[in-house]
């Protein structure tokens, strides 16, 4: 089982997770496809995710990455076979789980006032509430600026407090769409840390991203997905040092794929 | 042209001695308006978030009916009430016609769609952005209709001036099943128009120049709070 110690630098409860009695793990995606006006956009895709487990969905723009992931959150309903999560729908299964989008919307008030938002869908009591809203803040050095209007932070610091929520929720499972396409350097470090600081925590991570670096930096498994397929399905360092696929030489050689 | 001039003295001299008939008219309505506009918007900011928000059959020809409830002729609202309030009409027992209560009625009947079309237009738009990240969340249909009238609430104050605004504006409902009756249900588009009638433009001009001073002040002033909230969330 993986430690409880949240990573250096980053303040967080010391809190294990028991991933052997997790509600909506494992995760099995199996013979799932989607399709728009008769395109088929997803096909036949099956993989397991197991409690603990840091997966990237790697893929060029336009593979599906981001259908997949809502799929997986139960925001779209599948034309072909199914999701299931502990033996849940996604639908039920999502109270256990947090997404951050890749453009988070941020509601018109404050930025603490935004992760309060959150937890008290969940219905947690107002007085845990401030308890753990201060904790996400912190986590994610966002205290400062908890009374500032959401909508006024900027680019990374949006993203931050999207994660702020996430944290806030202590998901079992977190996932992630692109969370820094749209980042700088510094603020996509910010996030990264802040990602293992959760993953530690033994929260499931199931992220998308076309950023080749990112994904050696963070991953422990790669699903490469490129035109709708699941392509391949393996540890991250296998992945990088052995592509099976030609997709996926040509994908790490840098050429773009058709 | 003395006529108009002579006209001018007069009604600045009856605004700034505070005439005691003006005042009434000036009074009844803002007290018939802005009632209306309130319990207008009471029904229309939840009518038109349900109908932007939640898949029911007919939905298409709701918003239709709402975006041609706009246009609808003051004239035939008020017509359609006085029937109703009538003697012989459904609701004749209560005894209201000719009275402020009338005119509250029948403004709000003409004020609901107006605020609830641009009210589904708004919560239409967020919705399409807020829409997965409220599921996700766990939102409700009912809980997601309240963040989103929220959230676009600086947009529903505009909405809730069109109305008041209109409501302000309006000649024919209020005559119809208000009477115009001096001291009692007399507004200031009424009175403008039977003095007018009358020949006693003083007081149309008084009145007219006090409407659009203070449809002018009050739209300022709404507006700017609504501006300098917004501003901080822009």
């Amino acid at each position: 089982m993986r430690s409880a110690t949240a990573s250096a630098g980053v303040p967080g409860p010391a809190r294990t997770r028991d991933l052997e009695h997790a509600h909506s793990l494992p995760l099995a995606v199996a013979g799932l496809g989607y399709r728009v006006d008769g395109r088929e956009l997803l096909v036949g895709i099956s993989f397991v995710v197991q409690a603990g487990s840091f997966n990237i969905i790697l893929g060029p723009n336009g593979a599906g990455k981001s259908l997949l992931l809502r799929l997986c959150h139960g925001l779209l309903r599948p034309h072909a076979g199914a999701v299931t999560w502990g033996g849940m729908s996604a639908e039920a299964a999502r109270p256990w789980h947090a997404m951050v989008f890749q453009r988070p919307v941020m509601l018109r008030r404050p930025v603490a006032a935004n992760v309060t938002y959150a937890l008290r869908l969940r219905g947690l009591p107002r007085a845990q509430c401030r308890q753990r809203v201060r904790e996400a803040l912190e986590a994610t050095n966002l205290l400062q600026l908890a009374r500032a209007p959401a909508t006024r932070l900027s680019g990374g610091e949006q993203q931050r407090l999207a994660i702020a929520r996430a944290w806030a929720l202590q998901p079992e499972v977190l996932l992630l769409d692109e969370p820094c396409a749209n980042l700088d350097p510094r603020s996509t470090l910010d996030i990264e840390t802040l990602l293992r600081a959760l993953h530690a925590r033994g929260t499931t991570v199931v992220m998308t991203t076309h950023d080749l670096a990112q994904a050696r930096r963070l991953g422990e498994r790669v699903l490469f997905l490129n035109r709708g397929r699941l392509i391949e399905d393996a540890g991250a360092e296998e992945f990088f040092a052995q592509p099976q696929s030609p997709d996926a030489r040509a994908f790490l050689d840098g050429k773009l794929l058709a | 042209m003395d006529g108009l001039g002579a006209s001018l003295l007069t009604a600045v001299d009856l605004i700034v001695h505070l005439d005691r008939e003006m005042v009434q008219i000036i009074v009844l309505t803002f007290q018939v308006n802005v009632l209306a506009a309130l319990v207008g918007c009471a029904i229309a900011f939840p009518l038109g978030a349900a109908v932007a928000v939640l898949r029911f059959p007919g939905r298409a020809l709701a918003i239709a009916l709402l975006n041609a409830g706009m246009s609808l002729s003051g004239v035939v609202i008020g017509l359609v009430v006085y029937l109703i309030l009538s003697r012989s009409g459904p609701l004749g027992g209560w005894g209201l016609l000719f009275s402020p209560s009338a005119m509250v009625i029948a403004q709000v009947v003409m004020i609901t769609p107006i605020v609830a079309a641009l009210t589904c237009q708004t919560v239409a738009d967020l919705d399409q952005k807020y829409d997965e990240q409220l599921r996700s969340l766990g939102a409700g249909r009912l809980r997601k209709m309240l963040t989103l009238l929220w959230d676009g609430r600086f947009s529903l104050v505009t909405a809730a001036l069109a109305g008041f605004g209109r409501a302000l504006a309006e000649v024919g409902t209020v005559m119809i099943v208000g009477g115009n009756i001096a001291h009692h249900t007399r507004v200031m588009t009424n009175a403008i128009m039977l003095e007018t009638d009358k020949g006693d433009l003083p007081l149309a001009v008084a009145l007219g120049i006090v409407l659009l001073l203070l449809t002018l002040v009050v739209t300022l002033l709404i507006e700017g709070v609504r501006e300098l909230a917004s501003r901080r969330y822009a």
